[in-house]
């Protein structure tokens, strides 16, 4: 997702010369024709992210729009009062991109898995939450940030993610995408999980489920009518995400059915569990531990399913 | 720039109303922050008279100069500087901190017309200006841009990443001033963490300083008339002030960090003041 990022801002920048990509010292290799290229759109601000977010939002008031570019928490949470204070009080334009959403940095333990950056993102007034779920929607997402006006967040993964959308989606800001149709049970995924979800759902499919996705690549503003179709159409709703199940899609989505006046279809959030985890591991592993690989995502939705039958 | 005394006459009888206002204001509105306020106004009154390249009819005029309040809190004779110079009505300094009025206890850029960011929070202003002059730099823009510190905001590790950085850029359109009048929230600041040599370190890092009397407007107009003070290099003037000057029972006491003047406290305060010339 990062190289479908960097090659899709890399070549509006071309055109565009409010675009600034502004990295703490990190991309190495990624970042490099970006850098070579377009010298005057990009600015390396050390290993310093609390002047980097500062920075950003002094140029995007100064008529740019700002990419802050790191990995995991780093260009989140470390400068949380500088995207507070400085980016979304005077709604400026900058986008905070982390690489490594989740635990796609999983082997390099806790200091780098970012499984709370939405919830505290969603927290921030005026910012908006982007978490595509393939390297197409990194790519529209992408796109449609730099016709966005305020702050925004872009969650990415890492590298090597399977493309899902065989051809170009129809792309919203705030609108789900639909994958599959089905009115027995909805998933709903947020981020680079999105193809265990897929897949989860093929699995359901088989066992004779009809099975409804959307890919919740905007988690807030949340599309809450893609929610209530699916609360009235469908009998369950799972969502998931590889974040702490507190304050992420699962909580926004709780919020919205919590609230509304109608069908109450059975509900569950998927995610990880609020705590370190004590475990070593790749993503591929620690997705399997915390069952959101697709297998996993089947037994959980199963264990729900038949328990309340 | 040499001060005519026309001039010198003009900027003292305005540093008079600011402290004016500032007392006004800050007894009015039960307000903390009557000492950070007073240190700079000389340094306010000079850089909205003589430097800054601003027009109160047009604020978000592209090509002006941007001025940062880092230090927030301080913001009383900051907005009293504003309405005098004419950003907004002298009437709205009545409604500081008032239920419902524009004009809260850190400068706000919200519906106030001159404020170019919202601080409060220590350690951002001078981050967001070297962003501002960077932008400026990239699009050869010759706007300036400048941030008051204060000292104890000094103790942010945050404000050290842009010292760190303006230099490597050759940011030499930024400026940052600090009000160093010695005294931080709970106690001086050689007692809490102590900057001495404060020059020394700008310098170490890079920039072109020099210190002077913050309260002699004759030597803070011609510090800043003499920006950069070197070519390529960012400037840092650092003004060595007393915190509550003007009003000699508020001068160089941590007390005034916080209180409000109030009661005979303020009367002996205004009659000082309007004692002085």
């Amino acid at each position: 997702m990062r190289t479908a990022f960097i090659q899709e801002l890399f070549e509006i920048a071309k055109k565009d010369p409010r675009i600034v990509l502004m990295v703490g010292d990190l991309g190495f290799g990624v970042v490099t024709p970006f850098m070579e290229h377009l010298p005057q759109q990009f600015v390396n601000a050390g290993v310093a992210e609390q002047n980097m977010t500062g920075m950003a939002a002094g140029m995007a008031l100064s008529g740019k729009i700002v990419f802050t570019y790191s990995i995991a928490n780093f260009p989140v949470i470390r400068p949380l009062e500088q995207i507070r204070n400085d980016v979304c009080y005077h709604n400026a334009n900058v986008r905070i991109v982390s690489v490594g959403g989740g635990m796609a940095y999983g082997a390099l333990g806790p200091s780098h898995h970012a499984t709370e950056d939405i919830a505290v993102m969603r927290a921030m007034p005026n910012m908006i939450v982007v978490a595509p779920g393939d390297p197409v929607e990194a790519r529209l997402a992408t796109r449609a940030l730099v016709e966005y006006q305020g702050p925004a967040y872009l969650r990415l993964g890492r590298a090597g993610e399977p493309i899902i959308h065989k051809n170009w989606p129809e792309f919203r800001l705030g609108r789900a995408i639909q994958l599959r149709e089905g009115n027995d049970i909805t998933l709903i995924s947020t981020g680079g999980v999105l193809p265990e979800v897929v897949q989860a759902a093929d699995m359901l499919q088989e066992k004779g489920f009809s099975v409804r996705v959307l890919s919740m690549h905007t988690v807030k503003p949340l599309d809450v009518e893609a929610v209530l179709s699916a609360a009235r159409e469908t009998k369950a709703i799972f969502t998931v995400e590889e974040h702490s199940i507190i304050g992420g899609l699962g909580s926004a989505v709780a919020e919205v059915l919590a609230e509304h006046n109608g069908p109450r279809p059975l509900f569950k959030r998927l995610g990880i569990p609020a705590k370190f985890s004590a475990e070593v591991g790749s993503q591929k592993y620690l997705r399997s531990l915390y069952q959101l690989d697709a297998p996993g995502i089947v037994k959980q939705v199963l264990d729900i399913w038949q328990m309340e039958r | 720039m040499m001060l005519t005394s026309d001039e010198h006459a003009e900027l003292r009888a305005l540093a008079k109303k600011i402290r004016r206002h500032t007392i006004d204001m800050t007894h009015k509105a039960r307000a903390s922050h009557v000492g950070s306020s007073l240190s700079m106004v000389e340094l306010l009154v000079v850089l909205y008279k003589k430097i800054l390249r601003v027009d109160p009819a047009r604020p978000d005029w592209p090509e002006r100069d941007r001025f940062i309040l880092s230090k927030g809190h301080g913001c009383a004779s900051y907005y009293a500087v504003l309405a005098e110079m004419g950003f907004f009505p002298v009437e709205w300094l009545d409604t500081f901190y008032a239920d419902g009025s524009r004009l809260p206890g850190h400068a706000t850029h919200t519906y106030v017309p001159g404020v170019e960011i919202s601080t409060g929070s220590l350690g951002h202003g001078l981050s967001v200006a070297t962003g501002m002059a960077l932008a400026a730099k990239r699009d050869n823009k010759s706007y300036r841009v400048f941030c008051m510190l204060s000292d104890g905001e000094c103790d942010e590790g945050s404000t050290w990443e842009p010292i760190l950085f303006a230099p490597q850029h050759h940011l030499d359109n930024l400026v940052a001033i600090v009000d160093y009048n010695k005294i931080q929230s709970l106690g001086t600041v050689k007692e809490v963490i102590d900057l001495e040599s404060l020059a020394a370190k700008w310098r170490a890092f890079g920039w072109a300083v020099r210190e002077i009397d913050g309260h002699d407007l004759e030597a803070v107009a011609l510090a800043l008339s003499s920006l950069p003070f070197e070519p390529g290099r960012p400037s840092c003037l650092i003004a060595h002030t007393v915190k509550g000057k003007g009003v000699s029972f508020m001068e160089d006491k941590l007390l005034w960090h916080y209180r409000s003047p109030q009661g005979e406290e303020y009367d002996a305060a205004i009659a000082e003041l309007e004692r002085k010339v």
